[in-house]
């Protein structure tokens, strides 16, 4: 096995190389150099770009701009990301984090993936070379995009309006059995008025719970009002199976965690 | 294929190798270079036992490729012991039976180093969490997170 990097300062460079059949972006390596030394020969070469902006963090008036080389590890202890540090730090082990980026987590297949569940309820903006786009559209035709993501965009949630939540066998770190992440909006009385949930494994991509969603208004966060929210929480899933655990407990312990999530 | 020139610090000396473009650190620093400290476990970053300290982080140096660390400042725990007297963290993981096989052992000391370095009175659950990346099959991991613990006083009684 062998593989070619090629490294370029102009995003310009480094797609018109990603063109090539066999070429992929290296970004923290956690990804594709774990799938060439598993030996996914699909991996012939690599390009990657040494721009420090890559790596930069923008929080102003609200908003986020997180550099598609920004790590879990920067996001996990940046001041003003304190309602995304659980979602930053669900990802891997320390060394994991350290690594792991923004925008190579946007095409890691589940169980993981978990940041992006996260960017899916916050409605995040991926930003490419080409322009933007919503992370929806960007997350069902990632598997033949050829285009290198450069930053992702959201607007700051309040810290009590965003919920993560990950489930996994093994503490304190362990692959997803799922993940859930809910950005709720309530009235001043406690009914939701809106309400964006996203799901980890429950495909082969985040995706989100838009029955739940739906569901969700106009109910407050009780028990009773959120049943019809947790029973319409499995439409449309279609959750992996792997060593962790089946499709079918999966879809078992779905409307379970979302309860939890949902009053804690 | 054509080699690249890398050029980094190791344990406090500069190196230089010519590698094979899409080497692993891991195999630029056993098979050009020698220190086998960092093992190869699972080359999927999921066991922790490559694990290296590279411009003070914790990095896995089997999923780091070598020609990406030019200029970096990297440390293994072949470096740690100075003049024949082993560091702290070693001595605690001998003196509290935290190895067995021995396989793990250098990512979990490079891991505890990096929390000690920058926690030097770590709670066991911050122990726990630094080493949460790193996989032992021998010891059920409780000699380990009291090794690290041990080392933590014996630091600070030094420094007393």
């Amino acid at each position: 096995m062998s593989l070619a990097l090629r490294t370029f300062s102009s995003m310009k460079d480094a797609n018109a190389a990603l063109q090539v059949s066999g070429t992929r972006y290296l970004g923290g390596g956690t990804l594709v150099v774990r799938a060439a030394n598993e030996g996914d020969v699909a991996v012939s070469s690599l390009v990657r770009v040494d721009d420090p902006g890559l790596s930069q963090i923008a929080v102003s008036g609200g908003k986020v701009r997180l550099g598609a080389s920004v790590t879990m590890a920067a996001v996990a202890r940046h001041p003003e990301l304190a309602a995304l540090a659980p979602a930053a730090r669900a990802v891997g082990g320390p060394a994991i984090r350290n690594m792991a980026t923004v925008g190579g987590n946007l095409f890691a297949p589940a169980p993981y993936g978990d940041f992006a569940v996260a960017l899916l309820a916050l409605d995040a903006t991926v930003v490419t070379e080409g322009g933007e786009m919503p992370i929806e559209t960007f997350l069902a035709g990632r598997d033949t995009s050829r285009v290198i993501v450069t930053a992702v965009g959201f607007s700051l949630p309040r810290a009590e309006s965003f919920r993560f939540l990950k489930v996994s066998r093994v503490k304190p770190k362990g692959v997803s059995v799922l993940s859930i992440a809910a950005l709720l909006e309530l009235a001043p009385d406690g009914t939701v008025t809106s309400a964006r949930i996203a799901l980890g494994c429950m495909a082969d991509r985040p995706i989100r719970a838009k029955a739940a969603e739906k569901a969700l208004l106009g109910c407050k966060l009780t028990q009773q009002e959120i049943a019809p929210a947790l029973a319409a929480a499995g439409e449309g899933i279609a959750p992996i199976t792997d060593p962790v655990a089946s499709a079918w407990y999966r879809a078992e312990v779905l409307p379970v965690h979302l309860g939890r999530l949902l009053l804690n | 294929m054509a080699k690249v020139p890398v050029q980094f610090t190791l344990n406090g000396s500069e190196k230089a190798e010519f590698v094979e473009s899409g080497t692993t650190l891991l195999a630029a620093l056993r098979d050009k270079i020698g220190d086998t400290s960092p093992k190869g476990g699972c080359h999927q970053g999921t066991c922790g036992a490559c694990s290296v300290i590279i411009d003070g982080e914790l990095r896995l140096s089997c999923l780091t490729l070598a020609e990406t660390c030019g200029g970096a400042d990297i440390k293994t725990t072949a470096g740690l012991a100075e003049g024949g007297v082993l560091h702290p963290l070693q001595r605690a993981f001998l003196d509290a039976f935290a190895t067995q096989c021995g396989f793990c052992t250098p990512g979990m000391i490079m891991a505890a180093k990096v929390l000690l370095d920058r926690t030097p009175n770590p709670s066991r659950e911050d122990v726990v969490e630094a080493l949460s990346g790193n996989i032992c099959r021998c010891t059920g991991y409780e000699p380990i997170i009291q090794a690290v613990l041990l080392a933590a006083r014996a630091n600070s009684q030094n420094a007393a």
